[in-house]
């Protein structure tokens, strides 16, 4: 081996010089740890920027039609809950902690603290779906449906239960039933790889039946504290209280074709007349002078439809990153179980870390976007 | 310790002239080895038949349309088959081959060699780039075979909403964000590995023109692609539950989902064009045996146009409904966008001068290219402007105008490209007489096909049209006839490369005397690239590269 063959050996590929070993976790065609730390980040951030794009189609739509018919997205908002949605943005912030302790454990080669963060940003996602699916369930039980599918019944008197929680919940139910033979056998065969995978991921599924009794608490509780009857009634106290859909409070007086706006109308009114207009001709079409009158029936069917097709669009994507999450947190949960990370790898917790704070960075924007804004 | 520092001279010279006995081709042998592979130059051959074989099937469903309009009337179509045929002709050729066309089929092979390192940053991610480009093709199938698409390339609402073919649309759309995804993960791959792994004395501006146009193109990639990914998302959800944001009848706006497909796809364009400019500005210096002229002007350029590239797409909408303020200012902006375009062919008619051109196949193609994307530009320019593409705008002028730069620009390049590397990437020379033949034919082929078409469009013309005035039929035949010898013209080119394969020469090292990395490997490459490191260098110095008759190829002279 030649004097200049010894100075290239790290440059470009001379493959054949073993010189320095290539370890297991160093990918052939990279030179050193460090090259292929920055190449996983570099990639991860461009990743990131994508993401935020494939969102800002959405926000644009948000904020397109919200200017278009801010009396709408304020009506429909008010249907959102904003106690469920503040506590899974608790949740979230809370995840994205455990999280970058799980990198600093990687870090340290502190394998079962690893594990356990690890574990802990699991369960909290789980929270988060369980809290999502109850919100969910709740809205399409009372018909708050996307686009042409709304239908309404804000009087209470929605008909019999659909069952869209139980739904939801089945594949959940399914997963949690097998991480629990999972565990069992991990714990029979006391292997503790097993053990270390099987136990956050029984324990995250649980925490998913956790976050959507949670959820049904609070949202017995909201519909509680609003007393007398049914959700409309629910709803109406909501909105008078904060004015939200108080007619009356518009500053252009009610357009005269807009049959269901009358000044008078209390919140409550309006949610009746719109069940009963809900009921009636499908697809309302209103042309797009009515469009720009402010006091254009909120009510209107497709248009309160819009709402919640942006808001299912919108926190759906952000469901399917979560799970997306939850996947790839499963992976590392069993790398970190075989204790193949250190302090010169620790790429993929450090990556997957950032696309987790991205997420619940995406979550922090939606939150009050859609629930709180009015 | 660097390269630069002690350069070592010619590597491993004594090589230079025999044919490898082991390269990537027989590294290892079996379907498997071929499908499961990491290495970028088997997935770079792969993309190549793929697109081709794309290539030929858009084809195919243009020479049909062609026929089709040989009377005014009464076409051996359907208008329903016509509506069908020319959708996916349309979105055939942008998704399924212009897109993935250089960047992943010629870029994937080059860019590694060019840049001197083994492999792209991420090998896996590349492979499965490559098999959501296969999901992409299938899903395309089955929109083909199921019903048949008839909502032209752009699906534009609310017709897309409403068609009968609903489950075409479904199955395009979805095949439309897949491949988007494909062209995602190529265009991060590709700027990790020119960031993160360029070997020492890989500065910047020692990186071969073609790969700051490769470098532009993914950050439009990543850029762009996403917003197109959830415009399709949507439209799926639209179709699928009737989600309203597009659908007029939801009170959905369908303007916006016009603005959400052009934020795509104008930038998409100069995915089409940059890496082929990028084949340009190799081709021109290579075969001219001559500094590029310019090189920092054309590697900015690349980077200026596709940072103003984000911000014309309003040009598509002029009529279909935005304030007249916005309309001045695309307008305005999609000149601007045009002045890097032009520094390029400047720079590119710079190195031509008192270069030694040899007149080979790959030089055709790229002059073919400087003509022909010239015209196509700069009739850009009239349907830019506003008064004019009141008139131009849906008619066949628009047609004739973007196959210009696509077809004149982006596959003529590619055939260029082709040609030029087929000796490294096969290890086989072509007849270069035949390829001659070839270039020529589908140079005038091209021209008689879409010269008529400008005419045909300012004259009034629609596009997307079944039937049409008898006027015009003179003119339409004149482009049926074009459009069957550039056929033939393609035909040779195919033969002339797959009968290389059967009875071509052995490749030189370096065929035609190029001075980046990849002409300093074996031909075709070994498994890893290089055998030894490579001397980086100036991609564009020519002085001490000789021709040298006993290996049939040049030599770089030590
Ligand atoms: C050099 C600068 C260019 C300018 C100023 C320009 C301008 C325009 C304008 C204003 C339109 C809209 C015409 C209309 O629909 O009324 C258009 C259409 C189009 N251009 Fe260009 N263009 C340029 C380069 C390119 C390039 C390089 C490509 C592709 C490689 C391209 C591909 C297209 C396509 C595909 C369409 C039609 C899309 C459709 O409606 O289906 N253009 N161009
Ligand atoms: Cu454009």
């Amino acid at each position: 081996m030649t004097a200049i063959q010894e100075n290239l050996a790290h440059v470009v590929d001379d493959h054949a010089d073993h010189h320095h070993e290539h370890p297991s976790w160093l990918a052939h065609h990279f030179d050193d740890a460090e090259q292929q730390y920055d190449s996983g980040k570099l990639g991860m951030w461009l990743f990131l920027v994508t993401e935020v794009l494939f969102f800002s189609g959405m926000f644009c739509a948000y904020a397109l039609y919200r200017n278009r018919n801010p009396e709408v997205f304020e009506f429909c908002s008010s249907f959102l809950n904003e106690k469920l949605g503040a506590i899974n943005t608790g949740v979230l912030l809370f995840s994205s902690l455990t999280m970058a302790w799980a990198v600093r454990a990687a870090q340290l080669r502190q394998h079962q603290l690893l594990v356990g963060m690890l574990g802990a940003t699991l369960g909290c996602a789980a929270i988060f779906l369980g809290v999502k699916a109850v919100e969910y369930s709740h809205k399409m039980e009372i018909g708050l449906l996307p686009g042409k599918l709304y239908v309404a019944q804000l009087d209470g008197a929605h008909g019999p239960h659909k069952g869209y929680l139980e739904f939801i919940c089945t594949v959940p139910a399914i997963v949690t039933a097998l991480c629990a033979f999972y565990a069992i056998y991990a714990f029979a065969t006391k292997s503790l790889f097993h053990q270390r995978v099987a136990g956050p991921m029984l324990v995250a599924g649980l925490c998913f039946f956790g976050g959507v009794g949670l959820g049904q608490y609070l949202e017995a509780q909201e519909e509680a504290s609003k007393g007398h009857g049914g959700h409309a009634a629910g709803h109406e106290h909501h909105a008078m209280v904060d004015g939200h859909v108080d007619h009356g409070s518009h500053e252009h007086a009610a357009a005269p074709e807009s049959v269901h706006a009358a000044e008078t109308k209390t919140a409550a009114e309006i949610a009746a007349s719109a069940a009963t207009a809900m009921g009636g001709t499908p697809n309302v079409y209103v042309s797009p002078t009515e469009l720009k009158t402010p006091n254009a029936d909120v009510n209107q069917r497709s248009m309160a439809g819009l709402f919640f097709s942006i808001y299912y669009c919108m926190t759906g994507v952000h469901a399917i990153h979560i799970i997306g999450g939850m996947i790839v947190i499963t992976w590392l949960i069993v790398k970190a179980a075989r204790e193949e990370f250190h302090e010169q790898y620790f790429g993929p917790v450090d990556n997957v870390g950032l696309y987790w704070h991205l997420v619940d960075f995406i979550w922090i924007y939606l939150f009050p976007l859609l629930y709180l804004i009015t | 310790m660097s390269v630069v520092d002690r350069p070592i001279t010619a590597p491993v010279h004594s090589e230079v002239d025999s044919y490898p006995e082991h390269h990537f081709l027989n590294h290892s042998k079996g379907f498997l080895s071929w499908a499961l592979t990491l290495d970028h130059k088997r997935i770079g051959l792969m993309y190549l038949v793929g697109v081709m074989s794309s290539f030929a099937l858009g084809g195919a469903f243009a020479l049909m349309i062609r026929i089709h309009l040989w009377n005014f009337k009464d076409g051996w179509l359907s208008n329903q088959t016509y509506n069908q045929v020319f959708t996916l002709h349309g979105a055939i050729m942008v998704f399924l081959f212009i897109i993935p066309s250089v960047p992943a089929a010629l870029g994937n092979f080059l860019l590694p060699v060019m840049l001197g390192t083994k492999d792209v940053a991420f090998p896996r991610l590349n492979l499965s780039s490559f098999y959501l480009w296969v999901t992409g093709l299938i899903l395309f199938l089955t929109a083909l075979s199921v019903t048949g698409l008839d909502t032209g390339w752009t699906f534009y609402t609310p017709y897309s909403i409403e068609t009968q073919q609903g489950g075409a649309v479904l199955a395009a759309t979805f095949g439309v964000f897949v491949l988007g995804f494909s062209s995602i993960f190529t265009g991060l791959n590709f700027i990790v590995t020119i960031n993160t792994m360029r070997p020492p004395g890989m500065t910047w501006f020692r990186m071969p023109l073609f790969l700051w146009a490769i470098y532009a193109t993914s950050i439009i990639q990543v850029l762009a692609t996403p917003v197109l990914g959830i415009t399709v998302l949507l439209l799926s959800a639209e179709r699928l539950l009737g989600i309203g944001i597009f659908d007029p009848k939801l009170n959905g706006d369908p303007v916006t989902f016009q603005h959400f497909f052009w934020f795509y796809s104008h930038p998409a364009v100069y995915i089409m064009i940059l890496p082929a400019m990028g084949i340009i500005s190799e081709l021109m210096s290579v075969h001219c045996h001559k500094g590029i002229f310019g090189y920092r002007m054309i590697a900015y350029s690349s980077i200026a146009i596709a940072l103003f590239g984000f911000l014309v797409w309003g040009h598509h909408m002029f009529t279909s409904g935005m304030a007249d303020v916005t309309t001045i200012v695309f307008s305005a902006l999609t000149f601007t966008v045009s002045i890097p375009s032009a520094i390029k062919v400047f720079n590119w008619l710079g190195t031509m001068y008192q270069g030694t051109v040899s007149l080979n196949t790959p030089m055709l193609y790229a002059l073919a290219f400087i003509f022909l994307f010239t015209i196509g530009g700069l009739t850009g320019l009239p349907l830019g402007a506003l008064s004019t593409d009141m008139h131009f705008h849906d008619t066949y002028f628009v047609v004739a105008h973007f196959h210009y730069v696509m077809m004149g620009g982006t596959l003529v390049a590619f055939l260029g490209g082709v040609f030029h590397w087929w000796p490294k990437m096969t290890g086989r020379m072509f007849n270069d007489k035949l390829g001659i033949v070839s270039a020529i034919i589908v140079f005038v082929g091209f021209n008689l096909t879409f010269l008529p078409q400008f005419v045909l469009g300012s004259r009034g013309m629609p596009r997307r049209y079944a039937t049409y005035l008898p006027e015009f039929q003179p003119l339409h035949q004149l482009s049926t006839i074009g459009s069957i010898t550039l056929g033939s013209g393609l035909l040779l080119a195919l033969i002339v490369l797959l009968m290389s394969l059967v009875n071509g020469k052995k490749a030189p090292r370096n065929p035609w005397g190029g001075a980046t990395l990849e002409w300093m490997c074996s031909s075709p490459p070994p498994h890893d690239n290089f055998s030894s490191a490579p001397t980086v260098g100036d991609p564009y110095d020519f002085s001490n590269i000789e021709y040298d008759g006993r290996v049939g190829g040049y030599v770089k002279r030590t």
